[in-house]
């Protein structure tokens, strides 16, 4: 009787484990299967001019030199604007503060924030920036739009960074006089620099796969973007028309990889500089 | 004669020696600097809060004046949707997101809790490092090309498996429950590890199983992170928009079988918000009024989970 419950243990331990494990794999195997699918049937027609050339016929052929560009101003204006708001109010959440209603309101406020799909900040940035503020659909409304959706992510990430930063280090700068700002700005931000640049750089690589919002915000205009306020569109924005209006499948199979080879190329730097992990 | 008579004040001094340029400041200098940084800070800040109120405020204004024309009740379970006609009902949309997002959990939840369960507990340091990395990659593929992928391989795959077009709740939560794995696995992963040692010493001196040890002890102590992973992926599933749109099919019909297309709230709001005027966009905010409550809703709750750990 003894024997054969423990037999049933042990049995159900055995299950309880492989599927533990099989599970595990088959989890890497689907990305392993997916990376590999991107990279079989798009590698074919990735060159140094797919990314240098124009797009021709309406992407049928060429490159995407100026979505590229745009991709890139896009990025560059939304983390202008969301770096220092997002390390700003972690400044202010770490440093500034004790546990009170208001740091509940402005956690909350990013909780939310976080939790929103980006349809509803393309509705937000359309009805806004787009619109009522006049800005009509311009890389500025785009790059608005996406600093709003990445700043919790930056608040979260810079947050956890300064944190981690020890209380004597602190207790140093001001012991030989510094103000807090100046302990702030010489001795926490530097300490924390890795994990602030890691928040970023997560920041980077949703901007640059985003699609939902940039394409009511940002539009769909093909041609290279001369000023802040001129339509434009992004690579994910082309996938998508590429891919659903069917206007080349070649093309499609092509921008899929070069964008996720970007993306992943930014993460998987951001993993070898600091080795830190991140969730969502 | 007094002290001070002979020592003039700070004040004085200032007036008539004004610093040299790039002088020491003051302490009256600095502590002034100190106040206006944080005054900036805080308002920085509160970022968060006025975007969130912003957002609030204008979708809402937007949306709210139709749901009023419509009337609520018409508007939530209203089974017909031609805009054009100035008929709004998007009970078919609701469903459609529910259905989708239960899918999705169904396929995405056990994967990811086993996988968690498996890095967080029985994997070693080796698989432990090859693995987070991937899941972390997984997470940063965008969602467009999640989609992409469901159209070229999951569609096809279906229509010739169980029949019917392809385009299905079926593939869209398939796909949603790939696009949530990273979610779930790497906080329930965190609230894993964050169970103390001592309860795993303690199950197997009591003559557990490894696999005993985790179902009665560490899951259970886990539970309310493993809730909110759950809940946090559920709002990730139901907000989706581009990967949804393209394998779902879009019809808008109540789905009666998982081989059935749907139309998902957010695919509602995307399809139709290039062309969309008038009445028609402001349904189309209406829409995503109802979307963010539901997704609010859930992010309370959330909340409210992770607070009670």
């Amino acid at each position: 009787m003894e024997q054969e419950f423990q037999r049933s243990n042990t049995f159900w331990n055995r299950v309880g484990t492989r599927l533990c494990m099989t599970t595990t794999y088959s989890v890497a195997g689907i990305l392993a299967a997916i990376l590999f699918y991107l990279a079989w049937k798009g590698i074919g027609r990735l060159s140094i001019g797919f990314f240098l050339d124009s797009p021709i016929d309406l992407g049928r052929e060429g490159g995407v030199f100026p979505i590229l560009v745009s991709t890139l101003l896009l990025a560059a204006v939304a983390l202008a604007i969301a770096v220092p708001l997002g390390v700003g109010t972690a400044v202010y959440l770490t440093e500034y503060t004790k546990e009170s209603w208001v740091t509940m309101l402005i956690r909350f406020g990013a909780e939310c924030l976080a939790g929103i799909p980006s349809i509803i900040f393309g509705l937000f940035g359309f009805i806004l920036f787009v619109v009522t503020l006049g800005m009509g659909w311009s890389i500025l409304s785009g790059a608005l739009t996406l600093a709003c959706m990445v700043l919790p992510t930056i608040i979260r990430t810079s947050e956890e960074a300064i944190k981690a930063v020890p209380a004597s280090i602190r207790q140093v700068g001001f012991s030989l006089g510094a103000t807090k700002s100046q302990v702030i700005w010489h001795i926490v931000l530097p300490q924390s620099r890795s994990g602030i640049i890691t928040g970023i750089i997560l920041a980077l690589g949703r901007v640059m796969g985003e699609t939902a919002c940039v394409i009511f915000t940002t539009g769909i205009s093909m041609e290279m973007p001369s000023s802040l306020f001129d339509s434009a569109r992004s690579m994910a924005v082309h996938f998508y028309i590429l891919a659903r209006e069917g206007i080349s499948m070649d093309m499609a199979n092509t921008t899929a990889l070069a964008l996720v080879f970007m993306i992943l190329l930014v993460n998987l730097g951001a993993t070898i500089l600091f080795g830190r992990r991140y969730s969502r | 004669m007094s002290r001070d008579d002979r020592k003039p004040d700070a004040a004085t001094v200032l007036e008539t020696h004004p610093p040299m340029p790039g002088a020491p400041a003051t302490a009256k200098d600095l502590s002034r600097r100190e106040k206006i940084i944080q005054q900036i800070l805080s308002l920085t800040a509160f970022s968060a809060v006025f975007i969130l109120g912003l957002i609030i405020i204008f979708v809402f204004k937007a949306g709210i004046p139709l749901i009023y024309k419509v009337g609520l009740r018409e508007f939530l379970i209203g089974t017909a949707w031609s805009p054009t006609q100035g008929e709004f009902g998007i009970l078919a949309m609701i469903v459609g997101t529910l259905e989708v997002t239960f899918g999705a959990l169904l396929i995405g939840v056990p994967l990811s809790l086993l996988t968690a369960i498996h890095l967080s507990e029985f994997a070693t340091q080796s698989t432990k490092s090859v693995m987070k990395p991937l899941i972390e990659l997984l997470a940063a593929i965008p969602s467009v090309v999640f989609g992409f992928l469901g159209v070229v391989i999951l569609v096809p795959f279906i229509r010739e498996t169980f029949g019917g077009t392809g385009f299905s709740v079926l593939s869209a939560a398939t796909v949603l429950g790939v696009m949530i794995l990273p979610t779930i696995i790497s906080i329930s992963f965190d609230s894993l590890q964050a169970v103390p040692q001592a309860y795993r010493e303690g199950a197997l001196a009591l003559g557990a199983t490894p696999w005993q040890m985790v179902v009665r002890v560490i899951v259970p102590a886990a539970r309310s992170g493993i809730i909110t992973a759950i809940v946090l992926g559920m709002g990730r599933a139901m907000g989706e928009t581009m990967a949804v749109i393209m394998v779902a099919g879009n019809a808008v019909v109540i789905p009666t079988s998982p081989l059935h297309p749907c139309r998902t709230l957010t695919s509602n709001i995307a399809l139709e918000m290039a062309y969309a005027s008038g009445d028609h966009q402001k349904a189309l905010f209406a829409t995503g009024v109802v979307l963010f409550v539901m997704i609010f809703l859930l992010n309370v709750l959330a909340t409210a989970l992770m607070k009670r750990k």
